[in-house]
């Protein structure tokens, strides 16, 4: 009975219904910051869970499986910050019914000091 | 039951496919430009997924190199699109 | 000579990684690779990072690790949680926080954590302040946010980058 297998495909199958539910979360949410929230989060756990889990299918292939995980969890959070910043400051609104937004006071008492 | 890794393999194929699919309708109806780049970096790491279990699938290890290149060119590709909406590009 | 250690670790760090991926054990194949390997970190040897070599350090390094992996999971089953009931229960808005951290290696490491965690996404980061997009805001002040946002994490990386 090949154990390994069966574990390294149902840690995969969780990581795939995560990554699932992060789309739906893109799908579904109503303005751009909580979409990323959601598409951020999961697609991260999500990826590596899918590749941790082909990873101890296929033993062979965990270094370059760990590489990949390595660089997605590095590069996901930076992309998608990068993105928040520009989409901010292409004054892209949040949602009705927000309660805050600290940033845009800031970047008004800015202009105003220009 | 010897053949239920597989099984398990195929249903996440089809968990990862809906959500490539939700993802690209984000991709169409998104109103804005930037919605549509949120919706087109979660498509590319749903793809990597999808990538490494083809990998697996068919067993071919060439399959992860062109997953890791994937990844790259999409890490790149959102950092300058969020760059040239800045208008620092 | 601090630059130079530098640059020693980060051909070291760049060899290994090329020799987990391809698993050579070619000798002129490593050899090539390490000469272009010392080649790239010559060329941005300004934005290295030092190694670190207290074990201390080391050991905080690793409980950040686990710590933050079981935030993603927590963070994970609150989007799951949200994104499936059939009205989202958002409460959101950009709140500040203000962090103790000095160097920008800290900085940006604590800012890709928060983007990680349960509910908050950095938007941008002046000097030492943080500004948070907040899925539940429960308190819009910035004391507040803090002790509930970053108090967790700077506890480890304080004692890692400071």
């Amino acid at each position: 009975m090949e154990w390994y297998r069966i574990l390294g495909s149902i840690i995969t199958l969780i990581g795939s219904i995560f990554l699932f539910l992060g789309a739906l979360g893109v799908f579904r949410m109503p303005d751009l910051y909580n979409r990323m929230q959601a598409g951020t989060k999961a697609t991260t756990l999500g990826t590596i869970l899918t590749l941790l889990g082909i990873g101890i299918c296929h033993y062979e292939w965990i270094g370059q499986i760990l590489v990949i995980i390595m660089f997605i969890a590095l590069t996901n959070p930076i992309s998608s910050h990068a993105l928040a910043r520009a989409a901010h400051f292409k004054g892209i609104p949040l949602t009705k019914g927000s309660v805050a937004d600290k940033l845009k006071e800031k970047e008004s008492t800015e202009v105003e000091v220009d | 039951m010897a053949n239920l890794p597989e099984i398990l393999l195929q249903i996440s194929t089809y968990f990862v496919s809906a959500g490539i699919i939700l993802a690209t309708l984000r991709l169409i109806i998104g109103p804005s430009m930037a919605d549509r780049v949120v919706a087109l970096d979660t498509f590319t790491v749903i793809s990597i997924s999808l990538i490494t279990l083809i990998a697996c699938m068919s067993e071919r290890v060439i399959f992860l190199d062109v997953g890791m290149v994937y990844a790259i060119l999409s890490f790149i590709g959102v950092v300058a699109v969020a760059r040239y909406l800045e208008g620092g590009l | 000579m601090d630059r130079i250690i530098k640059v020693i670790f980060s051909t070291g760090i760049l060899t290994l990684f090329y020799f987990i991926w391809t698993g050579t054990t070619d000798l002129y194949n490593i050899l090539i690779i390490a000469f272009i390997a010392l080649v790239i970190s010559i060329i941005y040897n300004r934005s290295l990072f030092k190694p670190m070599l207290s074990p201390k350090k080391w050991i905080y390094s690793i409980w950040y690790v686990i710590f933050l992996f079981i935030e993603i999971i927590k963070a994970n089953f609150d989007v799951a949680r949200r994104v499936v009931s059939p009205k989202i229960p958002i409460n959101p808005g950009i709140v500040t926080v203000k962090t103790k951290l000095k160097s920008a290696m800290g900085r940006m490491i604590l800012a890709n954590s928060i983007t990680l965690t349960p509910g908050t996404l950095t938007v941008d980061i002046d000097e030492d302040i943080l500004y948070i997009h907040w899925i539940d805001v429960t308190n819009i002040d910035e004391k507040t946010a803090t002790e509930k946002i970053v108090a967790n994490f700077e506890k480890y990386l304080e004692v890692i980058f400071g």
